[in-house]
């Protein structure tokens, strides 16, 4: 059975990989190491976790605008995530995964999503599905 | 967001990659602000220039923006990582200033005016009352919306190079009426005078602004003059301390608003207490900077009566735009200046030149500078008039 979810559309492109989520907001900048991909802030819930090749789910971002560019090194060096959901985007997130040609949906309930899921999304019509 | 038939073109790649990119980023903004329709842009500032904070990815986008992407309006930049002309005598690694000539060069190539200045208003990018702009660096932004009444939101670095490239920002916050309308007032009871003491002003009104999330906009009574130095200080210091892009200032600004019923009174105590924070007790100062934001020509002027004939004792820095620097050396204020030991440097500033580790104990009249010196490079830090500033750089 699948369960469907339809949000608003940040950046398109279609993906589909496994969940990775955490209920606190990300700083990219200073807050995921832009080599490795993994999450190197102190005291996060995602703390130690890599987001290469995941659909990272968030609340929001926070921090510094220099983290749009953190997004982009990632995707540019293969260690970044496949997509990305929030419940609110900001502009941080939002620029990030544009530039970085990242598919990115928000509006989507992110507490109904456990870590582990299998989800493909269609970030142009604002769809995320678990499958 | 409704978007014209040129716009939507711009989206749909008709006008080369930058273009498609840039309108990207703004359509995907102006949806998350809740923007019905872009408007037009007639200056931009772009800040995010140091290559500290770039880095290569930052470097590596804005070199692939560069490839066919010009700007359509005025477009200026911020200050970079280091004096594009003079970093070897300032102490820069030879490699940073490689990488900080490559992002000087791709923003050049796309028709960005390399003024690297926080004061794109002291030197040729000017915009008018009413004015519709997209500015990045929080000190501009504040000034040009409250000082100057153009409108602009706080842009980050790619949301005006795309405003550059595009001539469009969705049109959301404080391009429309009903978002710059105060929402409580500060009545001044003791007298502010000169750039650190505005300075301390902002810091006492952002803090308590910073504090009380329905508040941004203030509304400053019982302050009878100020000049453009002062008011700039006080953009600044607000700008970091309270992430105000917009204040009123009875008599001094010019646009309309509201009259908020809440008044909070400042106090000397009160000024007196901002004050005190940011001086440290006993701080060992070895480095004296003048010019956050960049200093202007009547700064500059001061600056060389106050040292004419002198010697300073301390690592003593006058950060500026070089188009007022080239003024000052025209007028012999450089001569008297560099005579004095003093050292100018353009095109940079303390907030981003990577300076952390070079020095123990900064002194400024800036706010702002004590914020970001300790945050950012470990300082101790004394803030105090220009005057003071001077008197201990000449102090061994």
């Amino acid at each position: 059975m699948t369960k469907q979810f339809e949000g608003r559309k940040i950046s398109p492109g279609t993906a589909s990989g496994e969940a990775l989520v955490t209920s606190q907001s990300l700083s990219f900048y200073g807050g995921v190491d832009p080599e490795t991909g993994v999450v190197v802030e102190k005291d996060h819930e995602l703390e130690g976790q890599s987001i290469t090749g995941k659909v990272l789910i968030f609340p929001s971002g926070k921090g510094s605008t220099v983290g749009s560019y953190v997004l982009y090194q990632l995707a540019k060096t293969g260690k970044g995530p496949v997509a990305i959901i929030n419940q609110q985007t900001e502009t941080i997130v939002a620029v990030g995964c544009i530039i970085a040609e990242i598919p990115a949906v928000d509006r989507i309930p992110i507490n109904e999503i456990t870590t582990g899921q299998q989800l493909r999304i269609d970030a142009a019509k604002g769809l995320v599905e678990i499958i | 967001m409704k978007l014209t038939s040129f716009q939507q073109e711009m989206l749909d790649g008709k006008h080369g990659y930058a273009t498609q990119k840039s309108m990207e980023i703004l359509n995907a903004l102006g949806e998350i602000f809740d923007a019905e329709e872009m408007i037009p842009v007639t200056s931009v500032q772009i800040a995010g220039v140091s290559y500290a904070n770039l880095g290569e990815p930052g470097l590596e986008w804005l070199a692939q923006m560069a490839q066919d992407g010009r700007v359509r309006v005025i477009t200026t930049l911020n200050p970079a990582g280091m004096d594009l002309e003079n970093w070897r005598e300032l102490g820069i690694d030879p490699e940073f200033a490689k990488n900080q000539e490559r992002v000087v060069d791709a923003f050049a190539k796309m028709g960005i005016i390399t003024t690297c200045t926080c004061t794109p208003y002291l030197v040729g990018n000017l915009p008018h009352f009413g004015e519709h702009i997209a500015w990045a660096e929080s000190s501009a932004v504040c000034f040009a919306n409250s000082v100057i009444g153009a409108r602009t939101n706080r842009e980050g670095g790619p949301s005006a190079l795309a405003a550059a490239l595009t001539g469009y920002t969705p049109r959301h916050g404080y391009h429309l009426d009903r978002n710059r309308q105060a929402h409580v007032g500060f009545d001044v009871q003791s007298p502010v005078t000169g750039t650190a003491q505005f300075g301390v002003l902002g810091k006492v009104i952002g803090d308590i602004l910073d504090s009380k999330t329905e508040w941004t906009i203030p509304y400053i009574t019982g302050i009878p003059t100020a000049n453009t130095d002062e008011l700039k200080s006080f953009c600044a210091s607000i700008a970091t301390f309270g992430g105000t892009a917009l204040f009123h200032m009875e008599g001094l600004t010019p646009n309309k608003t509201t009259i908020p019923k809440e008044i909070i009174t400042v106090t000397e105590s009160k000024l007196k207490e901002a004050e005190d924070d940011l001086n440290e007790e006993g701080a060992s100062i070895d480095f004296v900077s003048i010019g956050c934001p960049h200093a202007s020509l009547r700064e500059i002027q001061y600056i060389a009566k106050l040292v004419d004939g002198k010697q300073v004792k301390k690592e003593t820095w006058i950060t500026t735009a070089r188009p007022t620097k080239q003024v000052a050396d025209r007028m012999g204020y450089t001569q008297i200046i560099e005579a004095a030991g003093i050292k100018f440097a353009c095109d940079t500033c303390c907030v981003v030149a990577p300076i952390r580790g070079r020095f123990t104990g900064l002194c400024t009249d800036s706010a702002k500078g004590c914020y970001y010196g300790r945050g950012r490079n470990k300082f101790q830090t004394k803030h105090c008039s220009l005057e003071d500033c001077i008197e201990e750089a000449l102090t061994k």
